[in-house]
C-alpha cells in the first residue's frame, strides 16, 4: 500500500497535464507543506478527479479553511475607520486517502470584492458544513452549495463576516450593547 | 435569624414568623434550571455529583425553567445564547435568582475585547443576584455563592424591599 503513494510534484504534473491552465502552480517555498493553486471556478472539477482517480482516491476532506489574505490595499475613509480593497480572500482544502494513505493541499484564491468559489459539498459532504463556516466567518460565496446559510453567528446578523482583517463590531445586536 | 434558631416550646410545635419560614422554605429547596454553557459547567457538573454533593443544599437539577427557582449562567454568553437565556429566565416562576457562574458571565472574561460574539456580562440581559469569579471557578467558589444566595434570601422581607 505505501509504495503507491504519491509526492505532490506528480500529482501536480498529472493534474496539469489533465486539466492545464486551471491548475496555477505549486508552492513548495514556503516552509509548510507544498500546496498546489487551483483556480476558484475548476475547484469542484478536480477535486472529483481526485477522489475518483484510481492512482489517488483522496476519499476524506479532513479540513477546508477560509483566509483573509489581506494583500489588498488599506483604505482609511473620512470617519477614520480603514478597510482593505482589492487582494484575495483563500480556500485551503486538505484532502487524506485513507486508502493509499498520502495526503494533498490545494489552495484556490478569489478576489475579495466577488469571492466565488465552487463549492465540493457535493464530493464530500463533510465539506457542506466547513463551507458554511468559511462563508460565515470570512464571506466566501461558495456556488452550487446546497445550503449556505451562516453556521455560527446569528442568522440575522448584519454587521459581516467576522474573522475578515477589516471586519467592525457593530455597537449593539438585538438591543444588546457588544462592546465592552 | 433562621427558621431552626427559634426555641421549641413544645413538641414538634415550631414558632416562627411567616417571613422565616417562607424564606427558610425558598432558600432549602433551591431547584436550578439544568442548563450549561462552557466550562464552567464541567464545575457545575462536578459540583452536583457526589464529591461536593449540591443536593445537600436542596439544589437539584429540574429540566424545565417552569419548575426552577434558581439559574446558574455558567459559562460564556454568546450573543446568539442571550437571547435564548433571556426567554429561559422569563418562563421562571417567582421568585427567581440568578447565580453568574465565571469570568464569561460576569464580565466577558478573555473575550472582553476581541471577542465579536460575546456578551460582556449576563447582567446585560438578566439580573444577577450572585457574581461567582473564577475561570472555571472551583466547587468550593460556587458552593458559596450559593450559600450568599442563600443569604440573600434568608434575610429577604414581604413587607420591605429586601
Amino acid at each position: 500500500m505505501k509504495n503507491d503513494m504519491k509526492k505532490v510534484e506528480e500529482i501536480f504534473n498529472q493534474l496539469k497535464e489533465k486539466f492545464g491552465d486551471s491548475v496555477i502552480e505549486l508552492v513548495s517555498s514556503q516552509p509548510v507543506e507544498a500546496f498546489i493553486k487551483i483556480s476558484p471556478l475548476e475547484i469542484d472539477k478536480i477535486c472529483l478527479f481526485l477522489r475518483d482517480n484510481e492512482e489517488l482516491l483522496f476519499d476524506s476532506l479532513m479540513c477546508l479553511s477560509g483566509v483573509d489574505d489581506a494583500n489588498g490595499k488599506n483604505v482609511v475613509d473620512d470617519d477614520g475607520t480603514s478597510s482593505i480593497q482589492g487582494g484575495t480572500l483563500s480556500v485551503y482544502y486538505h484532502l487524506e486517502s485513507t486508502k493509499i494513505g498520502h495526503k494533498l493541499t490545494l489552495k484556490v484564491s478569489a478576489p475579495r470584492e466577488n469571492p466565488d468559489v465552487n463549492s465540493v459539498a457535493k464530493i464530500w459532504r463533510h465539506a457542506d458544513w466547513h463551507e458554511r463556516e468559511a462563508f460565515d466567518m470570512v464571506g466566501i460565496n461558495f456556488l452550487n452549495h446546497p445550503d449556505l446559510r451562516r453556521i455560527l453567528m446569528p442568522y440575522d446578523w448584519e454587521a459581516g463576516h467576522p474573522l475578515r482583517k477589516d471586519y467592525k463590531n457593530p455597537e449593539f445586536y438585538q438591543g444588546m450593547k457588544v462592546p465592552y | 435569624m433562621g427558621l431552626l434558631d427559634k426555641q421549641f416550646s413544645d413538641e414538634n410545635i415550631v414558632v416562627t414568623s411567616v417571613e422565616d419560614l417562607l424564606n427558610w422554605a425558598r432558600l432549602s429547596s433551591l431547584w436550578q434550571v439544568g442548563f450549561g454553557l462552557a466550562c464552567c459547567a464541567i464545575e457545575m457538573m462536578a459540583t452536583s455529583a457526589s464529591h461536593y454533593d449540591f443536593d445537600r443544599f436542596g439544589v437539584i437539577p429540574r429540566n424545565s425553567p417552569r419548575q426552577s427557582d434558581v439559574i446558574i449562567i455558567s459559562g460564556t454568553v454568546t450573543l446568539k445564547m442571550a437571547l435564548r437565556i433571556k426567554r429561559i429566565y422569563e418562563q421562571m416562576p417567582d421568585p427567581k435568582y440568578v447565580i453568574s457562574m465565571g469570568s464569561c458571565s460576569n464580565s466577558g472574561g478573555p473575550y472582553w475585547e476581541h471577542g465579536y460574539h460575546v456578551l460582556k456580562g449576563v447582567d446585560r440581559v438578566i439580573p444577577v443576584d450572585v457574581y461567582v469569579p473564577g475561570c472555571p471557578p472551583r466547587p468550593e467558589a460556587l458552593l458559596e455563592g450559593l450559600l450568599k444566595l442563600q443569604e440573600k434570601i434568608r434575610n429577604e422581607s414581604l413587607v420591605k424591599q429586601g
